[in-house]
């Protein structure tokens, strides 16, 4: 039998999988990427659109460490928005709608330049498990491939199954079969799996949609690129448009409530509260009069999906006849045809605390998992994890340590520190307010925070190396500029900066901490500045408006990486520890925490329980000191 | 020889000294051994020694390794989970002799499988196993310290949980704050959630404020429930305030003499009023000093005024007019003394509210004295509102949580960024977390979708 043999395989060529594909092969590793279709690596099997609020960050983050989302958006986007424009640099979040066409031939462009990655189409079926170990995996058509580490990346493909109204269709997208061998494999290993459930608008033909009376929003006159490696847009932007839902539409939705898949109970697994069908928004919001509808184009007009477009905001399972006829009472929509209906979809996941913070699954070591099979939702969520796991694989494959980003450093390290720690009740999304060192884990930053760790991790190629040292020269530069220009308060009030009138002379960046002061006024004061990029400037900035409370969270990090430093081994016995509850032996047991720090972060963890597992930790270390000494 | 096991515990459970019954307590994985070998009967080893049934009062007779009575005992047997510190713990009433309590404790550890437990040891243990919180763990250190009825009022409630409630209000109060200004950053494109700051979504914050300032001015009164609430009795020489004071003390306390400037020096006495601890202090008459000791006598009386709860001020009751050198204020009392000098004459003020005359000499009007000054010690000690920062490490919390929430609230007002508001606030809560020791995240977004409906 037919049996060639890679260092890493990647099941799955969704956006996890084409991540984790691109990170194993830029660590070096020879890599195979098993998919059913090679046509639909990169498709978006929802929204066409990347970033938003903290999703924005992670595209950043995966940009940073070299990856292929934030550069496939570029060459995508058809509507780049800067969101919360008007709030402060942490709380901006870069996104753009995507041509899905467009997008979908970026990813298969970028990973097709990676000559040590090898693009196969079949089902997997099964793994192949030697010595507790993962060996390889078995396709559909028969063939097979050994590899020293497999990394599973199958999104909603895990026992999928859509629900439209009173319909049941296994499935993993919309006329895509689903996965049903390689679920029962992970059963078989004994994970702890669930079920969780998404849904999906229905697609309307733009062409029958009354543009006329609808609010348009335009893209940003200036759009600014995902990748660190772009400085500019060249795909054209479009607009979308805005409509509403009316009483109308909310009396017919309430009339037919019983057939929608969600409320007659047919549906076990849980959904987003914040991606809620237009159902749940009915019943629950009853007080609200109408609800927001976004009308955004999958595509450039005249191309493969220009005259499609994705009602974001009615995702619903009510059955096809009611759908049709609560669409069209809504403002625009009364004469729309209806290329595709909505639906509710169903899919295994497996408890991500069956994962260690490098994805790797505890029980069977070799195997990775990443996106929305751990419970997540989202293609940057699944990037973000893609990248990791990929190049754990990698590092495992060629027996280097995991590399383990943690939450002081990116939101990737937020995300899996949440799900391997906490678990997931409902699919797991990015949000801003989930990170805790929200003001200085930026978008804007995040080339600073860990291009060059990704370098270290070997995750990071050349050319993105040498773009990353040119730019921090020129911060670092620009930096120690400002550290020595300096004015008196009297000198600041002959160019209109208000200051104190203290005697106290102030240096570039201070003065920037001001109310109003931009880099634009220091090139007043000083003409000498105007050879520093705006990039740069726009970093000046941003330290001196969050000066104080950069140093505040500053000394916060040092006090969670003290926690983080303090591994826990992986066999510990926490029963034998004395003073824990059962409650918290259980827990901890379940999650095996890799560090204090994530032992804290355990729902329902009391500090009395911490202070257990340090003092045993304490004496433990205590006795083999007296052993080792003899 | 077995190895002396560190993870059992044993010590006196009550107090030490003759009594009747003393209670011996032991936790930890070998206290179900500990009580085997305490229980084994020697005369007859062919049986297993049985367990007493879990929560059941049985009475047992204690043996020393050596097969020798001890003493016929009580004993409690509380398997883990349900017992106080979450171990295996047993309780052994035995006769309170100090020789008892010493034979019973030395057979014990002569076993090796317990050691002396640390002093607050079994709370710390309950602590650790999440029995109860670190609140509730203060409290009961309180609780066991507790001398006076207003002591044990307070720690009780502290132990209640109490607090940790009012903490976790306040924390609450704070997340659905930060819950509005999180929803207007996450989801900026949706249409139910207000784009800006919304100063009305503050409001509630400013009342936490003023409750923070509140329960750190708190603090002080919290102190005096523990520390004493303190009396000075101040007023001309030979006026008999140290008459006075030994009347209330019930005790000659201090020196009484018809020689003015008899008392130089202050000279306290503690005493419990309503149920609380109370020092008062008898001082040097006021007057001109004639000599440096005396002067000193009366630098010190006044010190003591500025810093008491409460001033008393004596005066004779023939003549009232005698001015002090501090002067009277509001809510001080005024004692007319030697009443049986004035041969049925009423003193000026006499009748006026705070104002008693009295005979030291026969305690003539000093009843109704003292239950006005009882009464005063309750009205200033006792609230109904739960008690807050008891501990230096809560006020030290309340105080971050106070600097953060201002600095927050001033930031709005000026205008700063809703992210930065916000990092003041989840500081703030952060640190209230800390007191009771509940820190996440989660419950923030919980409140979001709650409240707005979002989603596209
Ligand atoms: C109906 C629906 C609605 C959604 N709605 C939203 C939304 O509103 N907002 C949002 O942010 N996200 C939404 N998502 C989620 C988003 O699409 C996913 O989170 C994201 O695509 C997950 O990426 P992934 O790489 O984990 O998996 P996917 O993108 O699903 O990719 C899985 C890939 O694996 C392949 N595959 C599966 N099994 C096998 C196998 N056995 N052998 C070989 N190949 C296999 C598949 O062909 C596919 O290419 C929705 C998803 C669906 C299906
Ligand atoms: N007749 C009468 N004599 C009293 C009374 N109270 C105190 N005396 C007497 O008054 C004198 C002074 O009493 P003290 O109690 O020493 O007075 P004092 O205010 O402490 O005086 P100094 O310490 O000198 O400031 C003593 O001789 C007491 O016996 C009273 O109620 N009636
Ligand atoms: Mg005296």
């Amino acid at each position: 039998m037919h049996s060639e043999s890679f260092d890493v395989i990647v099941i799955g060529g969704g956006h996890a999988g084409a991540e984790a594909a691109a990170a194993s092969a830029r660590f070096g590793a020879r890599t195979a990427l098993v998919t059913h279709k090679l046509s639909t690596i990169g498709e978006m099997s929802c929204n066409p659109a990347i970033g938003g609020l903290g999703k924005g960050h992670l595209v950043r983050e995966v940009d940073a460490l070299d990856g292929v989302m934030g550069r496939a958006a570029d060459r995508g986007g058809i509507q780049f928005r800067m969101l919360n424009r008007s709030k402060g640099p942490a709380v901006r979040g870069p996104r753009t709608q995507a041509d899905r066409q467009l997008y979908r031939e970026a990813v298969q462009d970028i990973l097709r330049e990676y000559s040590n990655l090898t693009l196969i189409e079949d089902g997997v079926e099964d793994l192949i498990v030697e010595d507790g170990k993962v060996a390889g995996v078995i396709g559909q058509s028969g063939r097979s491939w050994r590899a020293g580490a497999v990394v599973v990346t199958t999104g909603t493909f895990l026992k999928g199954l859509i629900h439209i109204g009173e319909k049941r269709i296994p499935a993993g997208r919309v006329g895509e079969a689903p996965a049903i061998g390689l679920s029962d494999r992970l059963y078989g290993l004994g994970l702890r799996m669930g079920r969780l459930k998404t849904g999906t608008p229905a697609r309307l033909k733009s062409s029958s949609i009354d543009w006329s009376g609808i609010e348009m929003q335009a893209a940003d006159a200036d759009p600014i690129p995902f990748s660190f490696l772009n400085d500019r847009i060249t795909v054209p932007q479009i607009a979308c448009g805005i409509t509403w839902t009316s009483a109308e539409v909310h009396a017919v939705i309430g009339d037919n409530l019983h057939k929608s898949a969600v409320y007659s109970g047919a549906i076990a697994g849980r959904g987003p509260r914040y991606c809620p069908s237009i159902e749940d928004k009915v019943k629950r919001f009853a007080d609200r009069d109408k609800h927001q509808i976004f009308l955004e184009p999958e595509g450039l007009p005249g191309s493969e999906y220009g005259d499609t477009v994705y009602p974001n905001g009615i995702s619903t399972s009510l059955p096809e006849d009611v759908q049709e006829a609560f669409i069209r009472k809504i403002a625009g929509l009364e004469r729309v045809e209806i290329q595709r209906f909505g639906y509710a979809i169903e899919y295994d996941y497996v408890d991500p605390r069956e994962l260690t913070p490098d994805l790797g699954v505890k029980r069977l070591p070799g195997l990775y998992l990443a996106g929305q099979i751990n419970g997540t939702t989202g293609y940057e969520e699944a990037a973000g994890q893609g990248l990791v796991a990929g190049l754990n694989a990698a590092r495992f494959a060629a027996g280097s340590d995991p590399y383990i980003l943690d939450r002081s450093r990116a939101y990737i390290g937020v995300m899996i520190d949440d799900l391997v720690t906490r678990g997931v009740s409902e699919p797991y999304r990015m949000f801003t307010s989930r990170a805790e060192y929200r003001l200085t884990l930026r978008a804007d930053n995040a080339d600073q925070r860990l291009t060059e760790e990704g370098v270290k991790a070997g995750v990071v190629g050349s050319k993105r190396r040498e773009a990353f040292h040119v730019k921090r020269s020129s911060i670092d530069t620009a930096r120690a500029r400002l550290e020595v220009l300096s004015l008196t308060p009297n000198e600041a009030r002959a160019h209109d900066i208000r200051i104190n009138l203290d005697g106290k002379r102030r240096n570039g960046l201070e003065i920037m901490a001001y109310e109003g002061v931009g880099f634009s006024k220091l090139r007043e004061v000083w003409p000498e500045l105007s050879d520093v990029t705006p990039q740069v400037a726009e970093q000046m900035e941003i330290e001196a408006q969050y000066a104080g409370y950069l140093d505040r969270q500053e000394a916060d990090i040092v006090a969670f990486r003290r926690d983080e430093d303090m591994r826990l081994p992986a066999d510990l016995d926490y029963r034998a520890i004395g003073g824990l509850s059962n409650e918290a032996k259980e827990k901890l047991s379940s999650v095996r925490p890799a560090t204090l720090g994530q032992a804290a972060r355990i729902e329902g963890m009391t500090p009395g329980a911490i202070t257990a597992v340090l003092g045993h930790l304490k004496r433990v270390a205590k006795k083999s000191d007296k052993v080792a000494r003899g | 020889m077995p190895r002396v096991s560190f993870d059992t515990i044993i010590a006196l459970a009550s107090g030490s000294g003759r009594a009747g019954v003393a209670v011996i307590r032991v936790s930890g994985p070998g206290s179900a051994a500990l009580l085997k070998a305490l229980l084994c009967d020697l005369s007859d080893v062919s049986r297993e020694t049985p367990l007493p049934k879990p929560r059941r009062a049985t009475i047992r007779t204690l043996h020393d390794a050596e097969g020798g009575f001890l003493d016929e005992a009580l004993i409690l047997w509380m398997p883990a989970p349900e017992s106080y510190t979450g171990e295996d713990v047993a309780e052994l009433h035995i006769h309170g002799g100090p020789a008892v309590i010493e034979a019973v404790i030395a057979a014990a550890l002569k076993t090796r499988l317990c050691r002396i437990a640390e002093p607050g040891e079994f709370t710390r243990r309950a602590f650790d196993s999440g029995n109860i919180d670190l609140t509730q763990a203060e409290a009961i250190g309180d609780l066991i310290d507790a001398e006076t009825e207003g002591q044990r009022r307070q720690a009780g409630r502290l132990y209640q949980g109490e607090a940790a409630r009012v903490f976790e209000g306040w924390r609450g109060l704070l997340i659905s704050a930060m819950a509005a200004l999180e929803a207007s950053i996450d989801f900026p494109d949706e249409a139910d959630i207000p784009g800006e700051i919304d100063l009305a979504a503050l409001e509630p914050i400013e009342a936490l404020a003023v409750d923070l300032e509140a329960a750190l001015g708190d603090a002080g009164r919290l102190a005096t429930v523990r520390e004493g609430f303190r009396i000075a009795i101040l007023g001309p020489p030979n006026a008999g305030k140290s008459s006075l004071m030994n009347h209330l003390a019930r005790r000659e306390a201090a020196i009484v003499s018809p020689i003015a400037g008899t008392t130089r020096d202050v000279v306290e006495v503690r005493l419990v009023l309503a149920g609380y601890p109370v020092w008062i202090a008898d001082t040097a008459g006021l007057r001109e000093a004639s000599d440096a000791i005396e002067a000193e006598g009366v630098r010190r009386a006044l010190t003591r005024a500025e810093e008491a709860d409460l001033r008393i001020w004596v005066s004779d009751a023939a003549d009232v007019s005698h001015e002090t050198l501090a002067s009277f204020r509001e809510g001080d009392l005024r004692v007319l003394n030697k009443a049986d000098l004035l041969n049925g004459d009423s003193p000026p003020l006499a009748g006026d509210e705070d104002v008693f005359v009295v005979s030291a000499h026969t305690g003539a009007g000093l009843d109704p004295l003292e239950r006005r000054l009882a009464q005063l010690v309750r009205e200033r000690l006792e609230t109904d509102e739960a008690p807050l920062v008891t501990r230096a490490r809560h006020r030290e919390l309340v105080e971050e949580a106070l600097a953060a929430v201002e600095r927050g609230l001033e930031g709005a007002r000026i205008g700063i960024g809703a992210e930065l508001v916000s990092e003041d606030l989840r500081l703030a809560a952060r640190a209230l977390g800390r007191i009771t020791g509940s820190i996440d995240a989660e419950d923030l977004l919980d409140v979001i979708f709650s409240q707005f409906c979002v989603g596209k």
